[in-house]
């Protein structure tokens, strides 16, 4: 009976899940929707701890109140622009949380071996799912949080590559998959001797563990939005294998929403960049210096670009029918969203049409832009996709770039040297007049030069972009 | 074994269904909302954790039910923080 009630809290929880979910798919109702999702987790944690009979229900409760604790910690403090990598930490425990299920499932499994009672017997197959649960909780684990050490410059977000690393890849799999056999097998022949299996899950964990440092440290910065998401992904896959190891319809129906979200985000930023999930995962493409060095194309040499300043921009922006604004990582570094909403404001006074183009690979994760944007009270409706927008180039007086580099460099449609070439971009040059926010002329996060800074209707206003933006305000409020 | 893949399949093919109408917009939220929902994990680590007497099982599913605390509680209400501040124009 009590088990019966149990499974129909989980079926509640699931929908309420799916409903959540559904939610999300305006802002309008996207809030509703996350609180739907919160209580389907609630109902599924009351059910557990009140119908389940736990012999140990103090330490159960104790445990939630500690990591409630340091989850709203995190959730507090964060900062928008850090969000990238609360997100990687997140998933991250996720990952460990199910190689530790798994873990204790084997400690379980161990501890009736030992009494002899043979009440939990250990299949073949069951070990086979533990095995999987503790490879993928581990890869999620180790994974993000090089991802989050990449995301928040702890480690350089350089592509790291050694000799031989593909091949030490290899053998960790082939290590994995050994082990994975030689539990099934030990653990089929019950009373099974529990050693095998525990050696064997010891062995799958640190190979995990390596597997999902190899995973990121090859991934350039640029790249870092698509790793985000497929270890958003692992961390369902990791959840659902959990349930088939205990058999609980709640963990995989939950994983496999998530799995399926995360696979759809990665697909979303590989098409974004136009290339393939294998040529992201192989990596070395971008690093986080911008070393300078100029990834092939057409000669930028003995080119000259126009600077402007802030008055001149302030007074072509002011007489404007429509601008557009293109913001990008460096927008969110120079903390100069609120800046920018301003000016946007001050524009919107003077009867100029004003509209944001957000590219999805712009920032550090997908979405990214639009939550800095949100923060600084820019209207939703102001936001628009890149095929949404592109169209409305060839009729905007000004366009401009704050802080977005490749993601706006015309090479990308034509020229087939360059490694961004077939990248889908913002046709920010069909604009009467571009301008680009930039510090200097380093190249961007791709590490290539952008031919758009040469374009005779560019002009480029260096500076810091929160001031640059600040100083055009003023100017515009006095016109 | 065949019906949790029936389970799972079923789940993955609503999932894909429902999230690929997120707009672009919400795509952070959206990660760090389902990222909350994978902290589910956490019933499994009661289960595990809660059901033998065995010291080992439990200490490891006490560790196992913090982290998945984190990520459940951190996600929520993280994604709601960042919600809360998408509004449209009045």
């Amino acid at each position: 009976m009590k088990q019966n009630l149990i499974d129909i809290a989980y079926l509640v929880s699931g929908i309420m899940f799916i409903y959540g979910l559904k939610r999300l798919q305006s802002p309008a109702t996207a809030r509703k929707g996350n609180q739907l999702a919160a209580v389907g987790m609630l109902v599924a944690i009351v059910a557990t701890l009140f119908l389940q009979e736990l012999l140990t229900p103090v330490q159960m409760l104790l445990g939630i109140v500690i990591g409630s604790a340091i989850g709203a910690m995190f959730a507090k403090r964060v900062e928008m622009t850090g969000m990238p990598e609360l997100v990687a930490a997140f998933n991250g425990f996720g990952g460990i949380a199910s190689a530790l299920v798994a873990g204790a499932e084997i400690a379980r499994f161990m501890a009736h071996n030992a009494a002899d009672t043979g009440g939990n017997e250990l299949t073949a197959v069951s070990a086979i799912t533990v095995a999987l649960s503790i490879l993928i909780g581990m890869i999620t684990f180790t994974g993000s949080f090089v991802a989050f050490g990449k995301l928040s410059e702890r480690i350089s977000g350089n592509p790291i590559s050694f000799l031989g690393m593909r091949f030490l890849t290899i053998l960790l799999v082939l290590v994995s998959i050994g082990s994975m056999v030689w539990m099934a097998m030990e653990a089929g022949a019950f009373p099974a001797v529990s050693d095998p299996v525990m050696y064997g899950a010891i062995a799958i964990a640190v190979a995990g563990a390596l597997l999902g440092i190899l995973l990121v440290i090859p991934i350039g910065g640029a790249d870092m939005p698509v790793v985000v998401a497929l270890l958003n992904s692992y961390s369902g896959l990791a959840a659902a294998a959990t349930g088939f190891v205990l058999n609980n319809t709640a963990l995989i129906v939950s994983g496999a929403l998530v799995g399926a979200s995360g696979l759809i985000l990665t697909n979303i930023m590989c098409v974004a960049m136009n290339r393939s999930l294998f040529n992201v995962l192989v990596g070395g493409f971008g690093g986080d210096s911008g070393s300078g060095e100029s990834g092939g194309g057409a000669s930028t040499a003995g080119l000259t670009v126009n600077s402007t300043t802030p008055d001149d921009v302030a007074i072509l922006l002011s007489y404007a029918n429509k601008v557009i604004f293109v913001p990008g990582y460096g927008m969110a570094v120079a903390q100069a969203q609120h800046a920018v909403r301003e000016l946007a404001e001050e524009l919107a006074k003077k009867d100029v049409i004003v509209k944001f183009a957000v590219h999805p690979v712009a920032g550090r994760m997908p979405g990214h832009m639009n939550v800095l944007l949100a923060e600084a009270n820019v209207p939703y409706d102001q936001l628009f996709e890149m095929d949404e927008i592109n169209g409305e180039f060839e009729t905007t007086d000004v366009a401009v770039v704050i802080g977005a580099n490749d993601v706006v460099n015309p090479a990308a449609r034509h020229d087939k040297s360059s490694p961004i070439y077939g990248m889908p971009i913002l046709n920010v040059d069909h604009a009467s007049t571009s301008i680009v926010l930039k510090r200097s002329m380093r190249p961007g996060y791709a590490g290539i030069d952008n031919e758009l800074f040469y374009n005779s209707n560019n002009q480029m206003l260096f500076g810091d972009a929160k001031e640059s933006i600040s100083a055009i305000t003023n100017e515009v409020k006095q016109l | 074994m065949l019906e949790n893949l029936i389970v799972f399949i079923l789940a993955s093919i609503i999932g894909s269904e429902v999230i690929s109408k997120v707009p672009a917009t919400l795509h952070t939220p959206l990660m760090s909302g389902s990222n909350a929902i994978s902290g589910i994990t956490i019933v499994g680590a009661m289960v595990v954790a809660g059901m033998v007497g065995d010291a080992w099982a439990m200490w490891i599913g006490f560790a196992a039910i913090i982290f998945a605390t984190i990520n459940v509680v951190g996600g929520f209400m993280v994604t709601d923080r960042m919600l809360q501040m998408f509004k449209k124009k009045d």
